[in-house]
């Protein structure tokens, strides 16, 4: 047996060579699919497009997934897909590595989503201003009697810093600053939404999208005057935290990505935007 | 003279071959588990090697920051990267989970190995084990819809989810393994120790607790040690149900971040090569070293127990 045993190496050694092999088999047609993956706050609104599109086009065929900002760009930097969706914009060093792996990256607001401050129903509380929830969020205000609420805690609820939102409300609303450490992190919007609906002394925040079963806080920004989040005021850029959401697109993409692109960005894409709950671009 | 049997020949050589064929299959399965495990712990760690090696990384991320206290913020203009609130939110975690769930696994395997009547121990033993093949997924979304509610309700506590909210539910998880091996070690206790205690004259629970019990420590260890392994590792139950906030204090009502579930969270969004893509790899690698000692722990404890009763 002992002496054997090098031999016996010998079908698994072959098994290993040959995985790679295999697993390189089966490429999909490229001319005529189109990948997209990215964002998951855009995915529903991906899907969309896609199915609508695939309608209007027939033989067109586009495969969208999520899985975060962040790895739809770098799955679009590695050159394994064909448009990234994004929620945020792309970074520095993202665009260093994207030139670097031989491809410049073209940047195209597809949509508008606003990022909105969600209380328990029973807050007395309406509005806030952008330095209370600066407060709030970095935490140097932690009780509800300072914004004028009951006396008790602020419990803050946050997102995990891979999101889109994330990165949004920390840019927007923190101006870089770093979130309070007692702040909790969801994983998904949904989440906050939910323990925001079990907390009365919570705060959270996230994509009008998803805002069901919670109030949401009028913004008093710039201007001095509370904005309550819809889709007027969103789409005028009058909300003071709106952001655009983004589709990438590799300059070297396939012809067949390029007119799904140009398909969205025109009016017959765009009517789609709403149906998810976001905003038309123009 | 006696030829040897005709037939046997071709037989024999058939079936030697048969076995052959069978033994390389069965070694190349080994081979492929270990080499597999091995190739992930290598990939791994060479992921994680610029934190120490690496000059720009380490300029933002190295040992030194890792371990000292500070808080966990990665993704800032001044990024953060000390595990110590990451360190102290899973002992947290897996300290509630194991002050919870060992004695209660312990006392069950008790029961079922000395005091249950055949036809209990022949049913419960297979039910403990099957609580093991609930999904983490769903003790956690039980944890953060249910049983965070009823907990803040009855300790008044702040905050939602938090280290005993995140402790209880993964005590859930590792039941089923400590009670497991637990009662297998009781259960290899011999006889003889309860015949002779029972024949001095002692009760059924004074044999159990004293006699019983201290024979088998070495594998209630060991079972321990598993349970704590699984706790320290498993991601989806702290992911939702502790409310991830990178706080260090003691305190079990806190929220926690417990290293797995940064990990969980963080990974997929992270710029590949980043100093924060490596700090992530390295917490991993921590984790692995972590629960191999507890593993590697349990199973010499396992081997001790198994000699001592053998030799007694």
């Amino acid at each position: 047996m002992h002496a054997r045993s090098p031999r016996a190496l010998f079908p698994l050694l072959a098994l290993v060579l040959l995985l790679p092999v295999v697993a390189g088999c089966g490429g999909r047609d490229r001319a005529k699919s189109v990948t997209v993956k990215g964002s998951d706050t855009m995915v529903i609104l991906g899907q969309k497009w896609a199915d609508a599109y695939m309608k209007a086009h027939p033989g067109a065929v586009v495969a969208v997934t999520g899985g975060g900002s962040g790895t739809g760009i770098a799955q679009l930097i590695n050159g394994t897909i064909d448009i990234a969706q994004s929620s945020r914009s792309m970074k520095d060093e993202e665009k260093a590595q994207a030139e670097k792996a031989g491809g410049a990256v073209e940047e195209h607001a597809v949509a508008k989503d606003g990022v909105t401050v969600y209380v328990h129903e029973s807050n007395p509380l309406a509005t806030i201003t952008l330095d209370q929830l600066r407060g709030v969020y970095t935490g140097t205000i932690t009780n509800w009697k300072e914004l004028g609420g009951a006396d008790k805690p602020i419990v803050v609820y946050s997102r995990e810093n891979s999101s889109g939102t994330y990165v949004f409300f920390k840019e927007h609303v923190l101006g870089g600053a770093d979130f309070v450490e007692h702040a909790q992190t969801l994983p998904g919007t949904a989440a906050v939404v939910n323990a925001v609906t079990k907390d009365p002394s919570g705060i959270g925040y996230g994509g009008i999208a998803y805002g069901a079963g919670i109030r949401h806080l009028g913004i008093v920004g710039p201007a001095g005057t509370a904005i309550e989040p819809n889709e007027a005021t969103i789409a005028d850029g009058t909300y003071p935290l709106s952001r655009p959401l983004y589709w990438y697109v590799a300059a070297k993409a396939p012809p067949a990505a390029r007119e799904l692109v140009t398909w969205v960005l025109s009016p017959e894409g765009q009517a789609h935007v709403k149906e998810v709950g976001y905003f038309p671009i123009r | 003279m006696a030829a040897p049997p005709l037939l046997a020949r071709p037989v024999d050589h058939r079936r030697r071959r048969i076995d052959r064929v069978a033994e390389i299959a069965i070694a190349a399965s080994a081979l492929l588990t270990v080499t597999g495990i091995v190739l992930i712990f290598v990939f791994v760690f060479r992921e994680a090697m610029p934190v120490l090696f690496d000059r720009d990384t380490r300029l933002e991320a190295n040992l030194a920051k890792f371990f000292s206290p500070g808080g966990w913020q990665p993704v800032s203009d001044h990024p953060k990267y000390s595990f110590i609130p990451l360190l102290v939110g899973s002992l947290k975690a897996t300290l509630v989970a194991v002050v919870t769930a060992v004695p209660i696994a312990v006392l069950a395997a008790l029961y079922t190995a000395e005091f249950a009547p055949r036809a209990i121990r022949e049913l419960l033993k297979p039910v403990v084990e099957l609580l093991a093949g609930i999904p983490s997924v769903v003790l956690g979304f039980f944890a953060l819809i249910v049983l965070a509610s009823v907990l803040q309700a009855i300790t008044g506590s702040p905050s939602r989810l938090n280290a005993f909210n995140a402790g209880l539910a993964l005590g859930f998880s590792i039941i089923p393994v400590v009670y497991s091996v637990s009662e297998d070690a009781l259960r290899a206790v011999p006889a003889s120790y309860r015949e002779a205690s029972l024949a001095l004259g002692a009760s059924a629970w004074q044999t159990a607790f004293r006699v019983t019990l201290p024979a088998a420590w070495a594998g209630i260890f060991a079972a321990v040690m598993l349970g704590l392994g699984r706790a320290v590792g498993e991601t989806m139950i702290v992911l939702m149900a502790s409310g991830n906030a990178a706080i260090t204090s003691w305190s079990a009502f806190d929220s926690i971040r417990t290293m797995s579930a940064t990990i969980a969270a963080e990974l997929a969004e992270v710029v590949v090569g980043s100093p924060h893509y490596s700090t992530l790899f390295f917490i991993g690698s921590l984790l692995f070293a972590i629960t191999f000692v507890l593993n590697v722990a349990a199973g010499l404890m396992v081997e001790r127990m198994r000699r001592r009763l053998a030799g007694a």
